[in-house]
């Protein structure tokens, strides 16, 4: 082996042969995907002309195109009501983990984590199964009771519903995050504060909450990104709520029908880039308020 | 032969830190949380009561309770294997193998990146940490449609590869093996083995990866959830059913039930999903303090 007898050159190439692998594989399915969605989106298949270049002309559509902008505002919805209240959930169900007060703590952490391992496919099947009012529970319970639920499948409940299965899923994942969190602030800091005459209320707002800071920007990052995907679940619930559940639900579902059903490749890269866009700029603003005077 | 001597092990004395009287536990917060089990744990219950019902049984029966008499967990678990020429283990070999080589593939090249971005200074390190980092809040189904277009055009659309390429990056993998290298690996040692000639690989295989072991475990299990809940991607990039994973054959044989024709399989449907369901829940929970201890090293820090 030769010495490396220019040792600063040698070193500074050296870390490409670990991190080469991972760049070029994702290069392969993150940046050449965004490179051809962006070419695509700049041309439009006309019946007479064939593939022609139209510069801006289909971003100036999605922007006016309502059916997307209502997708968007479904999501942006349920990011704003579904978002909040699970991970105030999740904090709750840490908070009491970490208390050290809770009767059979690691039952309680491993079945609130649970429902992360069942995949989001089978989740909504089964969330499926329970909303419908033939054999489902909701069904049932009209049975046995005698009443009539509200149909958690009509469109005016649909987006609720679907948030229920979400939450359902991540709670206890967002759950484990806050808690893994909570576990290494020092528990001295809540000795002392005791001493002081600190209630918990108070050891939770002043000690505890700003150390999981980090953590909790984090979570409500990926949680954001996670709406803006919406597929799955709507996808799924379409079968028994088809009219509920529109080819243009979410953002995603709409670049999905526009793609497959309605073959126009061209407007659903555009939607596909609209939409990235807006995701990261998002995220970027919550991380931007969230890191700031920390 | 070198005998290193050992000092034996020191009996640690019993510590006088929590000598203070341990809080007492609390009634009504066990109860709280009781409530948030209950929700979590109820429709996996209604899953196994569910799937011991047969198909006539399942619009009959109260969803909560078994019903009367019939006891059809066996004969469900049998059809579920056997319906349309056994295709289920088909699905569920298919599975095995986008697990194994997606999440085993994700795992390796976070692992080999990670490790390279916490213990080498190298030229472009910060693009690289920007172009990632930048990458993560790219919704990965907003990819999805642009990544079909241009693997239709590669001719890779309804093979394996087309599931198994997409999943081979974690930008999640690559932050946790990135944190855990930086801790648990130390530079000194890294130096020392330089100085001894071994190379870069030799170094990282016999040395570091012992030490990163609970960090693959976690990248491992995290990718493989990933891959198993993967039904967006599979979704457009097959048509033959042939290659399905297991999640868009379940919700086939459900939809068909909508369809002209087709037959009504609701409870091989809940058989099969509860089958998928134990599968991945003992894959959990055996490797617990596994992913426990990981999670909490990737939180860390931040």
């Amino acid at each position: 082996m030769a010495v490396a007898t220019v040792p600063r050159r040698r070193r500074s190439y050296r870390g490409w042969q670990f991190v080469g692998p991972f760049m070029i594989v994702f290069a392969l399915v993150f940046l050449a995907p965004i490179a051809y969605a962006i070419y695509l989106s700049l041309y439009r298949n006309r019946l007479i002309g064939g593939n022609a270049f139209v510069g801006l002309d289909n971003y100036t559509q999605v922007l006016q195109d309502s059916q997307f902008w209502s997708g968007v505002g479904r999501v942006g919805l349920f990011l704003v009501v579904q978002v909040p209240i699970m991970l105030f959930l999740a904090l709750l169900v840490a908070l009491a983990l970490d208390s050290g007060r809770l009767y059979g703590k690691s039952f309680f952490r491993v079945s609130i984590f649970l429902p992360y391992a069942v995949p989001a496919v089978v989740a909504a099947l089964m969330w499926g199964f329970i909303y419908g009012s033939q054999f489902g529970l909701i069904g049932n319970l009209n049975d046995a009771l005698g009443i009539t639920l509200p149909d958690p499948l009509k469109p005016s409940l649909i987006l609720a519903s679907i948030g229920n299965i979400s939450t359902w899923q991540f709670v206890g994942y967002n759950m484990l995050i806050f808690y893994s969190a909570l576990q290494v602030v020092p528990k001295s800091l809540y000795e002392s504060a005791a001493i002081d005459g600190a209630g918990q209320v108070r050891i939770i707002r002043s000690i505890k909450l700003p150390a999981i800071r980090g953590a909790l920007v984090i979570a409500t990052i990926f949680s954001i990104i996670g709406s803006f995907q919406l597929f799955n679940e709507p996808a799924i619930l379409r079968n028994l709520a088809p009219n509920a559940i529109t080819t243009y639900f979410t953002p995603n579902f709409y670049a999905y029908s526009l793609t497959f059903s309605g073959q126009q490749i061209n407007y659903s890269a555009a939607v596909a880039v609209v939409m990235a866009v807006i995701t990261m700029i998002v995220a970027y603003v919550v991380q931007l308020r969230g890191t700031k005077d920390l | 032969m070198t005998t290193t001597l050992q000092a034996p092990p020191v009996k640690k004395a019993p510590t006088m830190r929590n000598t203070r009287k341990r809080r007492k536990g609390s009634v009504t917060l066990t109860v709280l949380t009781a409530l948030m089990a209950v929700y979590s744990l109820f429709p996996l219950a209604w899953l196994l009561i569910n799937s011991t019902k047969t198909q006539a049984g399942l619009f009959s029966s109260f969803g909560l309770w078994f019903d009367d008499g019939k006891f059809a967990l066996f004969s469900n678990i049998a059809d579920t294997f056997t319906y349309n020429d056994g295709i289920f283990l088909r699905w569920l070999g298919n599975t095995a193998i986008y697990v194994v080589a997606g999440a085993g593939g994700a795992t390796f090249l976070a692992l080999l990146g990670g490790y390279g971005l916490a213990k080498f200074d190298f030229v472009g390190k910060k693009a690289v940490f920007a172009i990632v980092i930048g990458a993560v809040a790219v919704p990965p189904t907003a990819l999805a449609v642009p990544t079909f277009l241009m693997f239709s055009k590669m001719g890779l659309t309804n093979t394996p590869w087309a599931v198994i390429i997409p999943s081979l990056i974690s930008p999640f993998g690559l932050y946790l093996m990135w944190t855990f290298a930086a801790q648990a690996v130390p530079t000194e040692m890294l130096e020392a083995a330089r100085v001894d000639g071994a190379g870069e690989f030799r170094t990282l295989f016999r040395l570091s990866v012992p030490l990163l072991m609970p960090g693959i475990i976690t990248t491992l299990l995290f990718t493989m959830v990933a891959t198993m809940n993967n039904y967006f991607l599979p979704l457009i990039m097959l048509k033959n059913p042939d290659w399905y994973p297991l999640t868009v054959g379940l919700n086939s044989w459900n939809s068909q039930a909508a369809t002209a024709g087709g037959e009504a399989v609701f409870n091989l449907v809940i058989t099969g999903s509860l089958i998928t369901v134990v599968l991945l829940l003992a894959a959990f929970l055996s490797l617990q303090r596994y992913w426990q201890s990981g999670l909490a090293a990737g939180s860390v820090k931040e």
